[in-house]
């Protein structure tokens, strides 16, 4: 394991390190957002304009329905309770001092020198939330974690840090907002995640950034014998510059992986959504299905499947609807194989909305806008068995407040 | 109920309805014949908006009202109902949804899709993966709910297996026979309708009142349904529309 000299070293080396996609930020114009924020003892003492931008991404404010419940401001852990044993739920810096094992989980899904954003987040000891459900424990109801910059031209920066052990099953619904005020700030998310033999993780994002807010998040998975991880991503309203390419490494026979992510890119935004998948034990089967709509932003869905053992299953799906005359749409997606007995495939499709469809169902008696929308909500959710309610709810009003029939 | 006025059509700039004149009286159901590449299904789509089809000459009239130039939501309005012959598929919609929007609320959608064996198709994408059967049963199950004063049914009967063709009949004769009026009601017919049919099998169940053949974009003939249907079986459509021409 590398010790924290050696990784301190490789993050200074890689702190002039673009990224591999996405527009650069030159980090050194931007300061650490505050560290030191005020602790808020129930989530309904929370201000009434930051208590609204964590509603308008799925937190529920009384947490009812909720296992527990984590929030982080700026780069400070403002609040985290949990209302279930087996489950923990605290700030990644307290966990690193209360168990000497997380040394062995610390950077490993996720590599300090990546790139630059990697290395800022390693150098700023960046802290963030530690889950941990402990071995046999199916937690009933999500835990629900929110990641908000509320002050403007700073760096957020996470280190998450995600461990369901031995059968022990979780979902987590997160958050991601910036406040009215704070659109030109940027976040650097890094999330480590851990499924153990049989462990099952179903993670679901929702994003609502400022119109000039750079999201940089790097994500690493590691899923052992028989685990199972899912991935929703939701981005449904303008961003700067959004470039995220999480790696999922199937380690464990019989590991299966599913990334979902929905997207819409609006005038202005730069969304460039990624999912990787290596398989590197056999019988795993991983799938990656990705639905966006350009309005008139830049919108790019790669995918990438890895086969590196035998008997593995994969697919791999983007479909794209351009729906303005300006913006621009890429879909790359890609196989790779080493051996000659897996079944991989892909599917990738871009246009516009079926003319056809449209008058279907005005023909059933639905004006163009509705028929529209009806096409747009199937189209961006109907594929994607078992989304949450308020993916599904924040993916409704989108469609709806964007007026797409027009 | 409809009137068309010599329409011309045209498809991807080529002409397929040629100077059509038609009328469906308010109550009657009307067949239209005609063979493969006619111009029956062009007639129909025309009739409900479609924008594929351009109208370069000619009127529409329903209810009075001169529509060729109105859209295809507001026909629907206006109580007409179409079931296609070869509906799109909509990944990702899901039938109840479909169904629920075409509706006005007071039919219960479960219960309409029971009468049609439809209900495990519900949660199903929109067409997707559907036999010849389950479409025709689908698009009677959205005009169920859309409970249209018109009709315009393509080739109802065709795909459908011995077995289902009854209930697809009789649910057809049900629509037609809806206790909802549309404010004409001749004898207990309260809808009345234009139904293409290839094979006539369609007529022991509706009851028709005017039969029209097309050929070449053009209507060569009307009569009394049995009688057409028995000329067209005997002699062909070649024979057929030369007999009648001189009466039309
Ligand atoms: N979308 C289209 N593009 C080109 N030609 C078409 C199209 N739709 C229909 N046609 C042509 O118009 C003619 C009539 O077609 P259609 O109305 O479907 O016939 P029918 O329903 O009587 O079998 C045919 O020659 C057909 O090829
Ligand atoms: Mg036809």
């Amino acid at each position: 394991m590398p010790d924290g000299q050696v990784l301190r070293k490789r993050a200074e080396e890689a702190l002039k390190v673009r990224g591999a996609y996405g527009k650069d930020y030159e980090l050194d114009s931007y300061e650490a957002a505050s560290s030191d924020r005020d602790r808020v003892e129930s989530l309904e003492d929370i201000a009434a304009d930051q208590r609204k931008t964590m509603t308008d991404v799925g937190v529920i404010p009384d947490s009812v329905g909720r296992s527990g419940s984590l929030i982080y401001v700026d780069n400070t852990v403002v609040h985290n309770t949990t209302a279930d044993q087996g489950l923990e739920l605290i700030p990644t810096h307290e966990a690193m001092e209360k168990y000497d094992w997380l040394e062995d989980y610390a950077w490993r899904a996720v590599q300090v020198d990546k790139d630059k954003y990697t290395a800022r987040a390693y150098l700023e000891n960046a802290n963030g939330y530690f889950i941990r459900v402990k071995a046999g424990k199916k937690v009933e109801f999500p835990v629900q974690t929110c990641m908000m910059i509320d002050s403007n031209k700073r760096t957020q920066h996470t280190h998450n840090i995600i461990i369901v052990e031995e059968g022990a099953s979780l979902d987590i619904i997160t958050g991601c907002a910036t406040s009215g005020h704070a659109s030109e700030s940027l976040h650097l998310g890094m999330s480590e995640i851990y499924v153990h033999e049989n462990g099952s993780l179903n993670f679901s994002m929702i994003h609502n950034w400022g119109k000039e807010t750079g999201v940089r998040p790097r994500t690493g998975v590691e899923l052992g014998k028989n685990a199972k991880f899912v991935n929703n991503y939701v981005i449904m309203k303008p961003a700067g510059s959004v470039q995220s390419y999480p790696t999922c490494y199937l380690n464990g026979e019989g590991a299966s992986a599913k990334f979902n992510s929905i997207a819409l890119s609006h005038p202005g935004s730069e969304i460039d959504l990624g999912s990787q998948v290596v398989m590197n034990a056999p019988k795993t089967a991983s799938e990656i299905l990705s639905r966006s709509i350009t309005l008139g932003g830049e919108m790019i869905a790669r995918g990438r499947l890895v086969g590196n053992a035998q008997n593995i299953r994969a697919h791999l799906e983007c479909r794209s609807l351009i729906m303005s005359e300006t913006g621009r749409t890429l879909a790359i997606p890609e196989l790779e194989a080493m051996y000659p007995d897996v079944e991989m495939t892909h599917e990738a499709a871009v246009g516009k909305i079926a003319r056809e469809q449209v008058e279907y169902l005005m023909a059933r008696g639905l004006d163009e806008d509705a028929a529209v929308g009806m096409i747009v909500r199937g189209f961006l959710e109907g594929s994607i068995r078992g989304l949450p309610e308020s993916l599904r709810e924040e993916i409704d009003e989108a469609v709806n407040m964007a007026n797409l029939g027009n | 109920m409809l009137r068309i006025e010599d329409l011309h059509v045209e498809v991807d700039g080529k002409e397929v309805l040629a100077g059509v004149n038609l009328e469906v009286p308010a109550g009657q159901t009307c067949v239209l014949f005609g063979p493969n590449g006619s111009g029956k299904s062009t007639l129909l789509h025309t009739l409900m908006g479609f924008g594929q089809y351009k109208v370069t000459k000619g009127k529409v009239y329903f209810m009075g009202r001169d529509i060729t130039d109105v859209p295809i939501d507001e026909r629907a309005r206006m109580g007409m109902g179409i079931l296609l012959q070869r509906p799109p598929n909509i990944v990702g919609l899901q039938l109840r949804d479909l169904v629920k929007a075409a509706g006005d609320g007071h039919l219960d959608i479960d219960e309409t899709a029971e009468a049609l064996l439809m209900k495990r198709f519900l949660e199903r994408d929109v067409n997707v993966g559907f036999s010849g059967g389950e479409i025709k049963r689908s698009e009677l199950l959205q005009l169920s709910m859309q409970e249209p004063c018109f009709l315009l049914l393509d080739e109802p009967e065709s795909g459908v297996d011995m077995e289902s063709i009854d209930l697809v009949g009789k649910k057809i004769h049900d629509l037609l026979y809806d206790k909802k009026g549309c404010g004409w009601e001749k004898g207990n017919r309260s809808k009345s309708a234009l139904v293409i049919t290839h094979t006539g099998q369609i007529l022991n169940y509706i009851d028709a009142d005017c039969a029209y053949v097309i050929r070449g974009g053009q209507i060569m003939c009307k009569g009394r349904p049995r009688d057409i249907l028995r000329d067209i079986q005997e002699k062909g459509y070649g024979e057929c529309i030369k007999c009648r021409m001189v009466k039309f």
